[in-house]
């Protein structure tokens, strides 16, 4: 059995060479005629390629940045702060598992910062509020923070502008009294925000939580991703944590998506228009070429190819064209759009090489268009007609 | 002659020609539409991001300490000192009013609410919704509608208040209150808390008021009762007071000049800090007109604003040039076809005595025609292709200035002769013999 199939298939093998032999002439001749029409009139074939080159490179450059941009944007847009605020529901504590959990729903690129808060006396009598958090993820999570100096000990403390005329109006260090424990404190540094954090003092955690006893009663997390997965994130967290409340912060949110849709339908938008502009460029470059080309058309024909190898033999041009335009378009273009990401938003665009098919196809598909479609348009003219300049 | 024979040309390869100016055509206009698009988007991305909200805060100079924890301030509602009602209409006054898209004046005050058996401490929080103010002449409105853009009124399950004249959803008929009236919103959680809808009434520090809708913001005043300022007012029996004031602005991102402080500067410096839209300046401002009055950025919004701005221009910039390079591309590819199918015609001209020079006038000459001709009509279609982006993306009119049209009309002529110029000078280096007898 084994045997008369290898028999069978040996059999095969002899045949297929001796057809490729038998038709090897005429391949090495349509090689060669693609290559001399490459080679000679090197000109018309460079400028027909370098616009294709360029219409390639831009387009790689517009997709892989229209993809881009969005992510880099929300990135920029994080530096808005939390978009997401967990809260105890009234008078409770949150659990303390909960930044255990947030952190596995929410993995290591979302920033979340505890707080918690009190309303302390000072040694006068005067009510302010204290609040406890992790001072070095406050940085990170606030970075509007205009902060003359973070502390650096535990018993340093962060003073809003407002707070510090009431508490330490010389930079003196001062003692807060909460619940009859009075704590002494040196002011690290003053903190102006613009906002109600200029009314509070900033204590670090764990002396905030060895002073009053009481566990963050707020965490604000700082989440990235879409609007979807902001409030996948959301769903899952409240189903995760159902006795405390998860709230999206509209402020930020909504912002966020008004401002991104706008700068993305834009971007789209132009876009679209380079893409296009220089798309009909290519196909006009590339049909004034073949057009160009119509003597030898006519010659092939005169010497009796057939219709189906002449257009055959203009298509496998032009789809050579559109190959190697995109290839070298596509490496320009990724490194066009490397370049605008480091000098516009100080981090590289990441090449996707998934663009790569979409580029090849759309070159060689506009190639073959701007081959056949003269082609077409010569088939119906008789060869003499051409040869003689008419 | 010369003339003629340009004339002669045009009208012999009238289809020829067309084809370069359409091309011409289409360049400039994507160029003119992109150059446009990017001059002004940072006025109309500018406007976007005030949908963060304020970026600037008015307080009393001499304000006590807020002692604001889990939303609710502390503070005794008398207490500390207040800002005047009567002097908002003033900002309208100053340098930058038309930077000012809209302010809201607050006043936080604590009411008890609900009958006396279970009375429970709630901020009700004084502001204006729409309000109608008058500046001189003009009138103007403002208030949360405008500032906070992300404070939304639930829509009503049931339509228990039928004025569509008012309505926010006219399907349902929940609306915002007016100003003038004694009509609340109730934050949603609260609302929730006491389980009222809208139309209900409440009882409020011994006051009946009626409920109009139920707000949404995502924030404290979800907690909150949210009145007209001047029942907030009435609460607390001081009128006009304000506590704090909410301002929203159009601002040039900051830069060196923007955080000088304005005494150690130079007259003429001065005058250009002054009159430049920085946000502190704006503050400033703002000082001047509200007596006994601090504002200060919120920087949380003011500061992003303008690394938001700039990366979004810096983008734009970089399209703009990548579409200037591809319509550049576009015109002296069509030019140079145009320009190599007539190698002939330069043949027969250099035959009968013509010198280079002359050849070549006769093609520039052609392509100064195409370019002006091209660049009006694709300086014009540039236009309306701006304001279909501006309009469906903005939904406001891109504006072009006039002193564009020169320079695209001079970008159009140069890209064309530079796009020209390779090809016509190998058409008159081309032998005319060989052009002659069809070797081409």
């Amino acid at each position: 059995m084994g045997s008369a199939g290898m028999l069978h298939s040996s059999k095969e093998v002899a045949a297929r060479r001796a057809e490729a032999a038998r038709s090897s002439p005429s391949v090495s001749m349509f090689g060669r005629m693609l290559w001399r029409a490459a080679t000679l009139r090197r000109g018309r074939a460079a400028s027909a390629l370098l616009a294709m080159v360029v219409a390639a490179a831009v387009a790689t450059a517009l997709i892989n940045l229209y993809v881009d941009v969005q992510s880099k944007l929300r990135s920029e847009f994080r530096n808005y702060g939390a978009n997401i605020v967990i809260v105890a529901k009234d008078g409770q504590e949150l659990p303390p598992d909960a930044p255990a959990r947030i952190h596995s729903i929410l993995g290591d690129k979302a920033i979340a910062v505890p707080f918690s808060y009190i309303v302390a006396r000072t040694q006068d009598g005067r009510s302010v509020a204290v609040a406890g958090t992790d001072l070095s993820r406050a940085r990170q999570l606030n970075r509007w923070w205009k902060v003359s100096r973070w502390p650096d000990a535990p018993d340093q403390a962060l003073v809003g502008m407002r707070a510090a005329t009431v508490v330490t109006p010389g930079r003196q260090p001062f003692d807060l009294s909460f619940q009859g424990k009075t704590i002494h404190l040196t002011p690290a540094g003053m903190l102006q925000t613009g906002a109600g954090e200029d009314s509070r003092i900033y204590l670090d955690q764990t002396t905030f939580q060895n002073w009053t006893g009481i566990a963050a009663s707020t965490i604000e997390v700082a989440a990235n991703g879409t609007t979807a997965e902001i409030e996948a994130a959301i769903a899952q967290l409240r189903k995760s944590m159902p006795r405390v409340e998860v709230r999206p912060v509209r402020q930020i949110m909504e912002g966020e998506a008004n401002v991104l849709n706008k700068t993305r339908a834009t971007i789209y938008a132009c876009s679209a228009l380079v893409i296009l502009t220089s798309t009909l460029c290519v196909l006009a470059t590339l049909i004034g070429w073949v057009f160009d080309r119509r003597r030898d058309f006519a010659i092939m024909k005169a010497l009796g190819a057939s219709e189906r190898l002449v257009t055959g033999f203009f298509a496998a041009e032009a789809a050579a064209l559109g190959v190697v335009g995109a290839i070298f378009g596509f490496l320009i273009g990724i490194g066009a759009a490397v370049w605008i990401g480091r000098a516009n938003f100080h981090a590289p665009v990441v090449p996707r090489l998934s663009v790569f098919p979409y580029i090849l196809l759309g070159s060689v598909a506009i190639t073959l268009i701007a081959a056949v479609v003269p082609i077409g348009l010569l088939r119906r003219v008789h060869p003499a007609n051409i040869l003689r300049g008419e | 002659m010369f003339p003629r024979i340009v004339y002669e040309s045009f009208r012999h390869q009238s289809r020829r020609k067309l084809l370069a100016a359409i091309a011409i055509t289409l360049g400039v206009a994507v160029a003119t539409a992109m150059i446009a698009v990017a001059t002004d988007i940072g006025d109309k991305i500018n406007r976007e991001l005030r949908s963060y909200g304020a970026n600037l805060v008015v307080t009393p100079q001499e304000d006590t300490l807020d002692v604001e924890v889990g939303g609710v301030n502390l503070k005794p509602p008398s207490d500390g000192t207040f800002l005047n009602e009567a002097d908002l209409p003033k900002i309208r006054g100053t340098f930058w009013h038309h930077n000012i898209v809209g302010f809201s004046p607050m006043l936080p005050v604590t009411v008890k609410v609900g009958s006396s058996a279970s009375e429970k401490d709630v901020t009700l929080l004084g502001t204006y919704f729409k309000k109608t103010l008058h500046f001189g002449k003009e009138d103007f409105s403002t208030g949360v509608t405008s500032t906070n853009p992300w404070w939304k009124i639930l829509p009503c399950v049931d339509a228990r208040l039928p004025r569509p004249d008012q309505a926010n959803d006219k399907s349902t008929g929940c609306h915002w209150p007016s100003d003038d009236s004694q009509d609340v919103v109730l934050g949603e959680r609260l609302a929730a808390r006491f389980d009222k809808h809208a139309g209900d009434m409440i009882e409020v520090s011994g006051r009946r008021l009626k409920v109009s809708g139920i707000l949404s913001t995502g924030g404290a005043e979800d907690d909150e009762i949210v009145a007209p300022i001047s029942v907030a007012q009435e609460i607390i029996g001081k009128p006009g007071a304000v506590r704090r004031l909410y301002v929203s602005a159009l601002t040039k991102p900051q830069d060196a000049l923007a955080v000088r402080d304005p005494k150690t500067m130079t007259p003429e410096v001065y005058d250009r800090w002054y009159c430049s839209p920085y946000v502190e300046s704006i503050a400033y401002q703002l000082q001047e007109v509200i007596p006994h009055s601090h504002a200060e950025p919120i920087r949380q919004v003011a500061q992003n604003e303008g690394t938001v701005l700039s990366r979004i221009k810096g983008l734009m910039l970089l399209i703009t040039f990548a579409a200037l390079f591809a319509s550049a591309l576009a015109v002296s590819a069509a030019m140079a076809t145009a320009i190599f199918e007539r190698r002939v015609e330069v043949g027969l001209m250099k035959a009968l005595g013509a010198g280079n020079v002359a050849v070549s006038a006769i093609f520039f000459a052609e392509a100064f025609l195409l370019a002006v001709t091209g660049g009006v009509a694709g300086f014009f279609a540039g236009i309306v292709l701006a304001h279909q982006i501006g309009r469906s993306i903005f939904n406001s009119q891109i504006e072009i200035a006039p002193v564009l049209f020169p320079v695209i009309i001079t970008i159009a002529v140069i890209v064309t002769f530079a796009g020209s110029a390779a090809a016509i000078r190998r058409a008159v280096k081309f032998d005319p013999v060989f052009a002659l007898r069809g070797e081409g």
